[in-house]
């Protein structure tokens, strides 16, 4: 998994130690955009945006997020304050809080949960194979920091 | 409280005859809705087949859901291709008035209130799933509520709420509402609330639907009033 510090946003880096998933920790607080290319786990605050392209974002009992948010899958146990893309799916557990509009091809809420806002249900068209097989590019391209997050990140005392 | 009001909902013979939770001699006017619930019974519902029925061969409507977010409703409401919308109306209700009744007659509190739980444009919903919320508040209240409900809903919109018996209590079970299908509800309990003393009756719920269209009660065996009000 790989962690976030509570390192100014520039130098803010994962660091891949267990299974492509990185974790915002409780003790952290995030102003501004996160990108990222593997699953992330919120338990502290984040305010601004997050995107996780084709990836699972689960907002940990203590997060907090005030931000718009697109992935293929959320599960929130936290708070969430703002737009949610969920393309697969959305799970609210019973003790979460979602004021928020969500877009989504499924959802799944708990009793108990809490939730202010409209829910779009969006079919998804199954994925066509590929009629031919796709060009190899000449050569790879550099790797990317799989999570990137740009903004002010700091620790809470 | 009353037998009348024990068996309410229940029916003989129902499986839930047991007292709803006891919260000890000290219990809240507003008593915190809890996550876990009682199921009480699965009823045909007139009013929620009328009020489906009016939407038939339609969809991508937007439908309001005052009872607070559940799955059956979403699944329901979704699966017939209309947008859902939810907002937990009495927990709302709760926070904002909490044992202060004297409060739901302050203006500056039901602005402040119906900006927290009704805060939409005018003519936004084509449909609004009111369940029994309206029948915990005050008459001042109650009055700006029917009013804000009258501005959110579109015209020809429709509203579908319940009103039990005439019988005023101090306080009783509190209810959510799960569609089944086209007309079954499942009725669950969840916790206790305290009843406004304001009288339901179709002469009092005319005049609380005063600026609609029209207004249509079903009265079932078990005294609760199903109303569908057409704005």
């Amino acid at each position: 998994m790989s962690s976030m510090s509570s390192t100014p946003m520039g130098r803010m880096e994962q660091e891949s130690s267990r299974g492509g998933s990185a974790t915002i920790g409780k003790a952290v607080k995030i102003a501004g955009q996160i990108f990222s290319r593997e699953d992330l786990y919120v338990d502290g605050d984040v305010e601004g945006t997050i995107e996780l392209m084709d990836h699972k974002l689960t907002i940990g009992p203590n997060g907090k997020v005030h931000a718009g948010v697109k992935a293929r899958e959320v599960v929130a146990l936290g708070v969430i304050q703002g737009n949610v893309e969920a393309s697969e799916r959305i799970e609210i557990r019973k003790d979460a809080k979602l004021v928020g509009d969500i877009k989504t091809a499924r959802i799944v809420i708990e009793d108990g949960a809490y939730f202010k806002g409209s829910i779009d249900i969006v079919k998804t068209e199954p994925k066509a194979a590929p009629s031919q097989p796709r060009p190899q590019p000449a050569a790879a391209a550099p790797a990317a920091p799989a999570t990137a997050a740009a903004g002010v990140a700091e620790g809470k005392r | 409280m009353s037998d009348r009001l024990k068996i309410f909902w229940r029916g003989p013979g129902s499986p839930a005859q047991a007292e709803p939770p006891a919260y000890g001699g000290s219990l809240p006017r507003f008593a915190p809705r809890p996550a876990h619930r009682t199921l009480l019974e699965t009823r045909q519902s007139r009013g929620l087949e009328q009020f489906f029925a009016s939407f038939r061969g339609q969809t991508g409507l937007s439908i309001l859901d005052l009872g607070g977010a559940c799955q059956d409703n979403i699944n329901f409401v979704t699966n017939l291709g209309h947008r859902f919308y939810s907002e937990d109306f009495l927990r709302i209700f709760q926070e904002t008035f909490s044992e202060d009744v004297a409060d739901q007659s302050n203006p500056g509190r039901i602005d402040y209130f119906l900006r927290q739980s009704l805060d939409y444009p005018d003519n936004q919903f084509d449909g609004v799933l009111a369940w029994d919320v309206l029948e915990y508040m005050e008459p001042a209240l109650l009055a700006a509520a029917a009013d804000r409900l009258f501005r959110v809903l579109k015209p020809e919109g429709y509203l579908l709420a319940f009103f039990r018996s005439d019988d005023r209590a101090e306080t009783a079970p509190c209810y959510s509402f799960r569609i089944q299908d086209l007309k079954t509800l499942q009725v669950s309990q969840q916790g206790e609330r305290a009843f406004s003393k304001h009288l339901f009756n179709n002469r009092t719920l005319e005049k609380l639907f005063q600026k609609f269209q029209s207004v249509k009660f079903f009265l079932t065996r078990d005294r609760l009033r199903e109303v569908i009000v057409r704005k």
